[in-house]
């Protein structure tokens, strides 16, 4: 049994660059996603249209593929990416198109009202956009945020393809090394699980402190 | 002789096909109190918005404080105003809406220094010194700590006032403000109403269904029918001897329908 605590080292260790993966991945998708979802409300033509290619490109095509012309189309352009670096890149703009759709949604179903509001006090639409419409869009964003985090944590699975050392990589090593599938498969499906509960609870706690105070009728 | 602070010139505003404001022509001198009655689709809450940019024109010309509203001079001619153009000229012109409008993510007193720090680069301190001074008008000083869903809706319609009163503009709107309220909560909001008229210089333009407060409020009524003006003078004369028949008809349902004139 002494071989088994190394083993499972091993996996802790690909839990770790799940996490990483997860989380660096997320912030990047956060950021894709506000620049696309307020891009495609921008009152610029180009900017919009710009967006709309961002989104539509990223959903409709595949994660696997994204993936490796991440890491390996890219090199051929001169663009040499570490493995990590590429499946963060990858795995946060394809998140991050779908997110766009959510900031995009959220903002068009802050009331009209609150606009208007925002007009007769004559703020400019910096200034509209940060004080009074994002916030009160963000409570309504976050659920969907939490699906989409949780849906790129199980995504980080297919980084094992460019070499990198997931969680998933490395139970496939336990695998091989010791033949035993159960306890390596079992243990990544609880850490998966484990933390998918942590982003849900973070959320939801989240989402909890941004909405006090608001009123409950919207 | 004083300018006219508002001059609406020849107003045109469709919707679709539907033509909501005909021709419209009228002024307003500053500091006048002028409530703008008739029945509902008449489009005097058209007017507002335009006055507020919040609706665009279909043709005519308005004039603010001496400036064009929606039209301004490039290279000696007249072009649509830009989006510039119209933030300078919003910063004369407030206004008080039905549902409030209050951001219900801010306390009472960060609705009403909002604007005032943001477009005028108040320092906080100043800022909320002088909503304070507001909140005392409006009789709400103890609330200044309040969400706005604590709030009953005259209270949030007197923060309302109160925010827009901020930023100083020199010409009010006030859209059906007491529409939106149960009637007991309609009298704090008038009373506030009436306190301000009778303490600043202000121009004010009301629209309201409430003939009796139009009658006290009022310098000047104008009675608006499919968006033209009716009949227009002194609230005795409009509310007491009106000319057109028109006008008698509407005044006529209205008090059937237990309003006081």
């Amino acid at each position: 049994m002494a071989d088994w605590s190394g083993y499972l080292n091993l996996i802790l260790q690909g839990a770790l660059v799940t996490a990483q993966l997860t989380i660096y991945g997320s912030a990047l998708a956060l950021v894709a996603a506000f620049l696309a979802g307020m891009g495609r409300l921008a009152p610029w033509r180009a900017v919009r249209w710009l967006s709309t290619l961002y989104i539509e490109f990223f959903r409709g095509t595949s994660i696997y593929v994204q993936l490796f012309w991440a890491y390996f189309v890219l090199p051929f352009m001169g663009i040499t990416l570490s493995p990590l670096a590429a499946g963060i890149l990858a795995l946060g703009l394809n998140v991050g198109a779908y997110a766009a759709e959510v900031v995009r949604g959220a903002i068009l179903s802050v009331p009209r009202d609150q606009y208007e509001a925002t007009v007769a006090l004559n703020l400019t639409g910096a200034q509209r956009m940060r004080h009074v419409i994002v916030p009160q869009a963000l409570p309504l964003m976050l659920p969907t945020f939490g699906n989409n985090a949780i849906e790129l944590l199980k995504a980080t699975a297919v980084v094992s393809l460019i070499s990198l050392t997931d969680m998933t990589f490395q139970a496939q090593i336990v695998r091989a090394q010791t033949g035993n599938t159960l306890i390596p498969f079992a243990m990544i499906l609880i850490l998966y699980f484990a933390m998918a509960l942590l982003i849900s609870a973070g959320m939801r706690s989240l989402e909890r402190r941004m909405t006090r105070g608001l009123d409950g009728v919207r | 002789m004083t300018a006219p602070i508002i001059r609406i010139k020849e107003l045109d505003k469709s919707f679709g096909t539907l033509r909501v404001l005909d021709g419209l022509s009228f002024d307003v001198m500053p500091g006048e109190k002028l409530a703008l009655i008739g029945p509902s689709g008449s489009g005097k809450t058209t007017i507002l918005r335009i006055l507020m940019t919040l609706e665009t024109i279909s043709g005519g010309h308005i004039e603010v404080c001496g400036e064009q509203l929606y039209h301004m001079q490039r290279n000696g001619r007249e072009v649509p105003a830009d989006a510039a153009h119209l933030h300078h000229m919003r910063r004369h012109i407030g206004m008080v809406f039905q549902h409030f409008n209050l951001f219900p993510h801010k306390s009472v007193l960060d609705n009403i220094t909002l604007a005032p720090m943001l477009t005028k680069a108040e320092p906080r301190a100043r800022a909320e010194a002088r909503a304070m001074e507001l909140l005392e008008m409006v009789g709400l000083a103890d609330k200044a700590r309040a969400m706005p869903s604590q709030l009953s809706g005259g209270q949030k319609q007197r923060v309302a006032i109160a925010r827009a009163l901020a930023l100083q503009p020199r010409i009010m709107l006030f859209d059906e403000v007491t529409s939106a309220l149960d009637p007991e909560l309609v009298e704090e909001v008038l009373l506030v109403m009436k306190r301000l008229a009778a303490e600043t210089d202000m121009t004010m333009l009301l629209v309201t269904h409430e003939m009796g407060f139009a009658h006290e409020f009022a310098d000047r009524v104008l009675f608006f029918d499919k968006g033209r003006i009716v009949e227009q003078g002194p609230p005795d004369q409009i509310f007491r001897n009106p000319e057109h028949e028109r006008t008698q008809t509407f005044l006529r349902k209205i008090i059937a329908a237990g309003h006081r004139v």
